[in-house]
């Protein structure tokens, strides 16, 4: 594989699942014996994109959309129903030992860590069971333990440690290994903000060091403004949007915010949604195709004292494309 | 490998020397099954005038007592636990990793053995000054005996690992269960010596692994096999580790498959 190539290519990817199901009810329940009804559920379906090898991508979407799902069948532990996968050249369902010393999957609720011990024995464990070198193995750990700054941590029992301490831990031992693609599904779930803003940090940093691909799913739209150049949305199994952060507000921002101060009180409900009043200061929503026209209403006909347009916030935004029916999504599909 | 080995066990032995008052309680727990049985059979001794099969009080109570140990090396990861396993993510992170997970079970309760050894070795004395055993071993049946409760470890470990992956497809396995747990009790060594079972149960423990886990290392100390018997006991373990070990790839391989379909 060159340089050049693609860390991550998917192409067409499909997960579906056959779930039973049937009412409650003794009636149902005999029913079920004798004649089994089971729903194709469409956990992923027909998914494509490429990531550059160095590149952080978000990878966004509401719960049960098939992020997860995804990321499983990029880590290997899933087998696609159909499409086609490759992560460092790797067919990741064939779980070959080189790639899977190649990358690492974080899940916020996985634990590698022994619970009795201090971190340092899962460290090292980590060290045996990936066969890292003495040497390599003490300059990742070391490195690791300074830049997530938990040196007087790593000697307690994993017990005895909070949530975001031991998830920092999580993440030390996911990486001794320095694997070259990172799968990181909701990495600062539950974690305070400090917690949450260190882990970024860390992050930013592995892959400024080692030009790791970083694909990661939160629901914390900061992890993702922090990290993410690009951003990959998927709704109902389905790519909504594939392309730059910024872009995605362009795109699904169906309002623009317009803050006006006046120099003198009026009625602003006639220009706009009044969203909120702060002082002389009022914001008011308008739809985006609007947003020019009742500027230049505001300024002829108002003694406007300041006027700023602006995107409403990433959160509003995300909230509002997840919010939208299943229909909504195909038409915004990218053509 | 050996590296992977020695420092998953070392893990172990840190990790259970922290528990080893409850790892105490559970060993004392588990000599009441034993006892039962070495009262038992030396009543029936008793009363037959000294002797049953061949058995006095004195080589029941070595029986039993030896018995003490080779059970605590017959624990491994049981097929109950598989379900856990696979539904709260374990088995995931156990993919992940570039090791087949079968070496992390061998070597962690290979490590904890250690730890029960330790743990054993009062105890046994205790029990002997209460029950008197019989027991005057050669060195080779000391050698055999310290191979074969490793390779009867080795047995179970595959056995168990090959039926509590059943869970991949089923969860509803625990009359599967049940039902091999009374097989083996009945016909391991466990409840009574092989030698004291009907000749048509010893025929089909011939075609079973049982005897193998249990049976075979106690008598390898306790009894009076000739060499023969001995080094062949051995072999018969280690065809069965063999045995074992195919039956857990094919098992592995399907499940593994079955898991990635369907996910955890």
């Amino acid at each position: 594989m060159s340089t050049l190539d693609p860390a991550i290519t998917v192409a067409e990817l499909r997960k579906f699942y056959r779930v039973p199901v049937r009412e409650g009810g003794l009636v149902a329940s005999l029913r079920s014996l004798v004649r089994r009804r089971v729903r194709e559920v469409r956990a992923v379906d027909g998914v494509s994109f490429t990531i550059a090898p160095g590149e952080i991508v978000g990878f966004l979407g509401p719960n049960g959309a098939g992020k997860t799902t995804t990321l499983k069948m990029l880590a290997g532990l899933l087998h696609p129903t159909s499409g086609e996968v490759r992560v460092l050249g790797h067919v990741p369902q064939r779980r070959e030992r080189e790639y899977l010393r190649r990358m690492t999957l974080v899940m916020g609720n996985r634990n590698q860590l022994q619970w009795d011990l201090p971190a340092l024995d899962s460290f090292d464990l980590q060290r045996a069971i990936y066969r890292i070198p003495q040497a390599e193995f003490r300059r990742a750990r070391d490195e690791y333990i300074e830049l997530m700054g938990v040196g007087d941590l790593v000697s307690k029992p994993v017990r005895n440690l909070s949530l975001g301490e031991r998830m920092k831990m999580e993440i030390i031992a996911a990486l001794l290994h320095r694997p070259q693609v990172l799968f990181l599904d909701e990495p600062t779930i539950g974690l305070d903000v400090t917690m949450q803003r260190r882990i970024r940090g860390f992050i930013a940093e592995y892959n400024r060091r080692t030009g790791a691909t970083v694909m990661l799913t939160s629901h914390y739209m900061a992890d993702v403004e922090a990290l993410c150049r690009r951003v990959i949305v998927i709704h109902h199994g389905l790519v909504l949007y594939d392309g730059p952060l910024t872009g995605l507000v362009e795109r699904f921002a169906a309002y623009r915010q317009i803050g006006v101060t006046l120099a003198e009180p009026a009625d602003l409900e006639p220009y706009g949604e009044v969203m909120g009043v702060d002082g002389a200061k009022v914001t008011l929503r308008v739809p985006k195709a609007e947003a020019s026209r009742v500027t230049a209403r505001l300024l002829a006909e108002l003694a406007v004292e300041d006027l700023t347009i602006e995107e409403p916030p990433i959160d509003d935004v995300i909230e509002q494309v997840f919010a939208a029916d299943a229909d909504v999504g195909l038409e915004a599909l990218p053509s | 490998m050996i590296d992977f080995y020695i420092t998953m066990a070392r893990t172990a032995v840190m990790e259970q020397f922290q528990y080893r008052t409850a790892n105490y309680f559970y060993m004392i727990g588990m000599i009441a099954e034993p006892v039962i049985y070495l009262v038992v059979w030396s009543t029936v001794a008793a009363a037959q005038g000294g002797e049953v099969g061949g058995y006095t009080p004195g080589t029941f109570a070595a029986y039993y007592i030896v018995w003490t140990l080779v059970r605590n090396m017959n624990i491994v990861f049981t097929p109950y636990a598989w379900e856990w396993r696979i539904k709260d993510g374990t088995l995931s992170a156990e993919l992940l990793r570039p090791i087949h997970p079968i070496h992390g079970d061998i070597a962690y309760f290979g490590g904890w053995k250690l730890v029960v050894i330790v743990l054993w070795l009062p105890l046994a004395a205790l029990l002997s000054l209460l029950f008197r055993p019989t027991l005057s071993p050669t060195l080779l049946e000391i050698g055999v005996f310290a191979v074969a409760i490793w390779g009867a470890y080795l047995i179970r470990t595959a056995f168990l690992w090959a039926l509590g992956m059943v869970s991949f497809w089923t969860t509803r396995v625990s009359a599967l269960f049940e039902l091999y747990f009374a097989l083996e009790l009945l016909l391991s060594g466990r409840l009574v010596p092989m030698s004291l079972l009907p000749p048509w149960a010893q025929r089909l423990a011939d075609f079973l692994p049982f005897q193998w886990t249990f049976g075979f290392p106690i008598e390898a100390l306790v009894g009076e096999l000739p060499p023969a018997q001995l080094l062949g006991g051995l072999g018969m373990q280690l065809l069965w580790i063999a045995v074992g070990w195919a039956l857990v790839q094919l098992v592995w391989r399907a499940g593994v498959r079955r898991y990635g379909a369907v996910g955890g």
